[in-house]
């Protein structure tokens, strides 16, 4: 029986390992966590349909679990890449017939846009943290008490050249409608105040959920990126930005601000491209073969990539794309 | 005091802590739909009044909906209600009624 090694375990990692698998092929999944599930398993509800994280989850455990030909090793990280052979940081060493390279990103580290105050002022949050708040069912300010106005803010980390992540991390505007319903849903009398560049809403249903989020809940958009931040003296947090549609320059107190956080490549994928001859892109993202007809692959024969290791993508896409990988692996075993 | 000929601009900053928003508010209650917009500016590139005056039905609704409702009546008095705005909408918004509405509310402003 063939062997392929998915390094990530991430939701494109399981799928892919679970693909691999019905296609009569044995998969080891590598995850330097102690869980599987990756970024998602940090996620509330999933949008545009809201659909629980741990539904999406919970069903591919089972497809895991379902496989005998599946292995999954946690706490444990990949040091050095071939088709023919992964070496952990252990030291240890796992033969195989090819790879996939499902290591997925890294969230913005929100305190270097120190305008912001994130770390500094209280209650500046960012869109991960607030998945947590939802998981936990508990939205509160620092001291207790319920927030009256929120402003949710848009490309954090993205489109910035001045934190060298020129991208769009393409998730977060999504996201960020998605949050404003569900902190209307949980307080209905607050005002929420979505600060954006550009509203990219590429998906299906995600147009609608923006409607919705207009007409349903009265969340207020402001075409205008936040300049900064300050406290004010009754502990309540300053806002400066541009209403664009205006020409004007406006300013308001919130009560608490959430920071929609971009996706960042992943560090390791910099080692990747020094150890084993892949390519980056210059977001820092992994460059596929072929942008059209060779997504999954990497320039070298036998190594895969499925998820968000070459750019941002939402689940859905990373779920796709981690199948094609592995129908791209097989057909590569089978024609070897 | 003497008149230097200086003096203190005042602020031009929208500042929504210190506007009222009552009737704002109460345009968008009655106009619910004109939450919709996205701002695309179809309106004011359409409008015939804007290629004859300095008329920008999209700026007008947006100041008032953030509680800046000096001007605004006299504004909207330069819409001809041609209705080609509404025509055009990308979110359906009966633009007519918006202007008619503002007119209405801020009568007195």
């Amino acid at each position: 029986m063939k062997h392929v090694v998915v390094i990530g375990g991430g939701v494109a990692g399981m799928q892919c390992a679970s693909e691999l698998a019905r296609q009569g092929v044995a998969a080891t999944i590598l995850e330097k966590e102690s869980d599987l599930g990756g970024k998602v398993r940090n996620w509330h509800k999933l949008f545009p349909t809201f659909t629980p994280a741990e539904e999406l989850l919970s069903a591919l455990r089972l497809r895991i679990a379902e496989q005998p030909h599946i292995k999954v090793m946690t706490g444990c990280e990949a040091e050095n890449i071939s088709p023919r052979k992964v070496v952990l940081k252990s030291g240890e060493e796992i033969e195989c017939d090819a790879v996939v390279i499902a290591t997925g990103y890294t969230l913005f580290d929100a305190r270097i846009k120190e305008e912001y105050g994130y770390g500094i002022y209280d209650n500046v949050i960012t869109s991960a943290d607030l998945e947590q708040m939802f998981n936990r069912g508990e939205v509160f300010l620092t001291h207790g008490g319920k927030p009256r106005r929120i402003a949710i803010l848009h490309c954090v980390g993205s489109r910035d050249e001045k934190v060298c992540q020129r991208h769009c991390s393409k998730v977060c505007c999504v996201t960020g409608v998605k949050q404003a319903i569900e902190l209307k849903q949980m307080f209905p009398d607050a005002d929420v105040f979505n600060f954006y560049m550009d509203i990219r809403m590429f998906g299906p249903g995600y147009e609608e959920m923006y409607r919705e989020a207009q007409q349903k809940y009265n969340v207020h958009f402001v075409r205008g990126r936040i300049s900064e931040v300050s406290p004010t003296i009754d502990n309540r947090l300053q806002l400066k930005a541009e209403d664009t549609l205006t020409g004007r320059p406006l300013k308001m107190g919130v009560d608490m601000l959430v920071l929609l956080i971009g996706m960042k490549a992943n560090d390791m994928n910099a080692e990747l491209e020094s150890q084993s001859n892949l390519r980056l892109q210059p977001s820092g993202f992994m460059q596929p073969r072929d942008s059209f007809l060779g997504n999954t692959e990497s320039q070298i024969g036998g190594i895969f990539y499925a998820g968000t290791v070459t750019s941002p993508k939402n689940a859905r896409e990373s779920l796709n794309e981690a199948v094609a990988a592995a129908r791209s692996a097989v057909a590569w075993l089978n024609n070897k | 005091m003497i008149n230097f000929g200086f003096s203190i601009s005042k602020p031009r900053a929208i500042d929504i802590d210190r506007n009222n928003l009552r009737k704002s508010n109460e345009i968008m209650r009655e106009m619910p739909e004109l939450q919709a917009c996205i701002g695309c500016g179809t309106c004011t590139a359409t409008c015939t009044a804007g290629n004859l005056t300095e008329f920008n039905f999209r700026k007008v609704h947006t100041l008032v909906r953030r509680g800046e409702y000096q001007g605004a009546y006299e504004e909207m008095n330069k819409c001809m209600l041609c209705g080609k705005c509404r025509l055009l909408c990308p979110r359906g918004i009966n633009t007519r009624g918006v202007v008619m509405l503002i007119k209405r509310k801020l009568g007195d402003f």
